[in-house]
């Protein structure tokens, strides 16, 4: 295990796991069946007590740790804090990270082969809602034997997942953490979102979605949303701080005339064309209309401390202090509920400059609070493998 | 362990919803979940102890008391406390009457600032008293609004507010009859378990 740096889960393989039934989505329509492409970190313990979901947030993935081969320079998206002795620590958790259907990478989605027509979906795949990500997951739970996860964890629009989770299936949950999230979409956070797909449906090879049958890939269209996105993604001072108004190339001299190009316009535009080969545009269309959809109180009334007085769960709530996109004030709305719910919560307002990123990126206090409340939630699941034990 | 924490704790029915303010590290909250199983929740502002909360497994919210309890009900929680962090607050007769507002009882600790070592610090020194419990400079101290146990009392006269219990801390069980006698005088904290009349 030298090869791989301290506190790595090592080296992982994805599964993928087919569910031959129909799945009832929230919209009505219908999938006849479905596919989830899945990782897992650490060993599930005999009274399968001790496993957690990862939920990933819009652009996220099944590969939340570890590395494909020794030879893998990028570790997965959420390495910071899964491995042994992270956060979610894999010595004490089974983790469990899956790729949400309607994504582009192994779980049945726009990419997919529709078996009514022989093409792919393409933009006819069916819209969806978090429920339904949730359904899928409750699938995969099924599967594996794990009747209650000791927590469910997730960012931004994972977070979602996690409280969708926590509501509908509170007997299921024993924590749920949210991280950088909210109730629901303000409209500004909508706007960015429409801002995103429009600009990819304005690129010339989107063909409404067919761009598979015409073998192109929007990809002009889908690296402007994803730049769009990053924006909102970083707050104004980390991104000052990060690249001022340094040049990347040209020079203000008088009399120069050489093409000016500043190093924030390079690093966007480096990040848009690197996702654009990497994403799917009907994905990336269909995750950002789940997040605009979302509304965690919608069936109950519209009334949060109503959904939230169903949950069973105890919650740990973080945000950001300079996340714009999830701002502290959303995350305080859902605190407020569930403290009117009279549920057990733990909040924690994080300093980091990294605006709605910094759920990703390595922060003390972050960590700490974090890996204090898994802890306690690693004790709980032993204490219900033990007493499993005695029987 | 601490006795001001366990004279609270009996003043606590089982099962109670209770609602701390300024919880510290979550001594108080983790005493009443084994002693009262109760249901409970701390509101603190201090990094280092909310973490020390989250790591007990108390739940803790972030929240700056200063900024107000808008946010909670009437009459939503049976108790709520506040330990020696009254007279660290803007408006300390404010802070009272929104612990009675949220809750149908209330229970407050604070330093008695009649204490005969306070006034013997300032009668001889002419210098405002530090102490071990309270070591900070008149500049420096977040203790803002000092009062004695006699002052107490009489602002929860004027807001007819009535004391269900209260009781006396200090040092040594010497000064217990002391204490009993003149409490302005002997006791260096104050615990007093309130309802609005």
């Amino acid at each position: 295990m030298d090869e791989f740096p301290q506190g790595s889960v090592g080296l992982v393989q994805p599964k993928i796991q087919r569910f031959d039934e129909p799945l009832h989505l929230a919209n009505g329509r219908v999938l006849p069946d479905f596919q989830l492409i899945y990782e897992t970190y650490g060993e599930l313990n005999n009274a399968k007590s001790n496993a957690v979901l990862i939920c990933h947030a819009l652009s996220g993935d099944h590969h939340a740790a570890g590395f494909y081969s020794k030879d893998d320079k990028q570790p997965g998206w959420w390495d910071n804090y899964i491995g042994p002795g992270k956060a979610i620590d894999t010595n004490e958790f089974f983790v469990v990270s899956l790729n949400n259907i309607g994504g582009c990478n192994g779980s049945t989605g726009p990419l997919t082969i529709n078996e009514e027509t022989g093409k792919p979906w393409g933009a006819d795949f069916p819209t969806l809602r978090v429920r339904d990500w949730v359904e899928t997951q409750k699938h995969l739970a099924d599967m594996l034997g794990i009747k209650r996860w000791a927590a469910i964890v997730g960012g931004s629009l994972g977070g979602m997942q996690a409280m969708r989770w926590a509501i509908e299936y509170p007997d299921r949950v024993g924590h749920c953490v949210v991280i950088a999230s909210a109730l629901k979409l303000t409209a500004q956070n909508i706007a960015f979102n429409e801002t995103a797909r429009q600009a990819i449906m304005a690129d010339p090879n989107f063909f409404n979605g067919k761009y598979y049958e015409h073998n192109s890939i929007p990809k002009n269209g889908l690296a402007v949303a994803r730049m769009i996105g990053h924006i909102t993604y970083l707050s104004s001072d980390g991104m000052g701080e990060k690249f001022g108004r340094e040049l990347r190339s040209g020079s203000f001299s008088l009399g120069c005339d050489d093409p000016l190009e500043f190093e924030i316009e390079s690093y966007l535009r480096y990040q848009g064309a690197k996702f654009s080969t990497q994403f799917d545009a009907n994905s990336y269309i269909l995750m950002t209309r789940a997040l605009d959809y979302f509304d965690l109180a919608r069936e109950y009334q519209h009334n949060a401390i109503d959904a939230f007085s169903h949950a069973m769960c105890k919650f740990l709530v973080i945000s950001f202090t300079t996340d714009w996109r999830f701002s502290p004030k959303r995350s305080k709305e859902i605190v407020q509920a569930l403290l009117h719910a009279k549920k057990s919560v733990s909040y924690a307002e994080i300093e980091s400059s990294h605006g709605h990123d910094a759920f990703l990126v390595p922060n003390k206090r972050y960590n700490d609070v974090f890996n204090s409340f898994m802890k306690n939630v690693a004790a709980d699941s032993k204490s219900i493998n033990t007493k499993q034990g005695e029987h | 362990m601490r006795i001001d924490l366990d004279i609270i704790s009996s003043y606590i029915k089982n099962n109670q919803d209770v609602l701390d303010l300024g919880c510290g590290d979550g001594e108080l909250l983790k005493l009443l979940r084994e002693q009262k199983n109760i249901n409970g929740i701390g509101l603190e502002n201090n990094h280092d102890k909310i973490f020390e909360c989250i790591e007990k497994g108390i739940a803790v919210v972030e929240h700056d008391l200063d900024k107000g309890l808008q946010q909670f009900d009437n009459n939503s929680y049976d108790v709520v406390i506040m330990t020696l962090a009254l007279q660290a607050m803007q408006r300390p007769d404010h802070v009272l009457d929104e612990m009675l507002r949220i809750g149908n009882e209330c229970i407050v600790t604070f330093p008695n600032f009649g204490h005969w070592r306070a006034r013997l610090h300032l009668m001889l020194y002419g210098e405002m008293p530090v102490s071990d419990l309270l070591p900070y400079q008149w500049y420096d101290t977040p203790n803002i609004h000092f009062c004695t146990v006699k002052d107490f009392e009489n602002l929860c006269a004027t807001k007819n507010i009535s004391v269900i219990h209260k009781e006396m801390v200090y040092e040594n069980t010497m000064t217990s009859f002391l204490c009993k006698m003149l409490p302005n005088l002997f006791s260096e904290t104050a615990i007093y378990h309130l309802t609005r009349n």
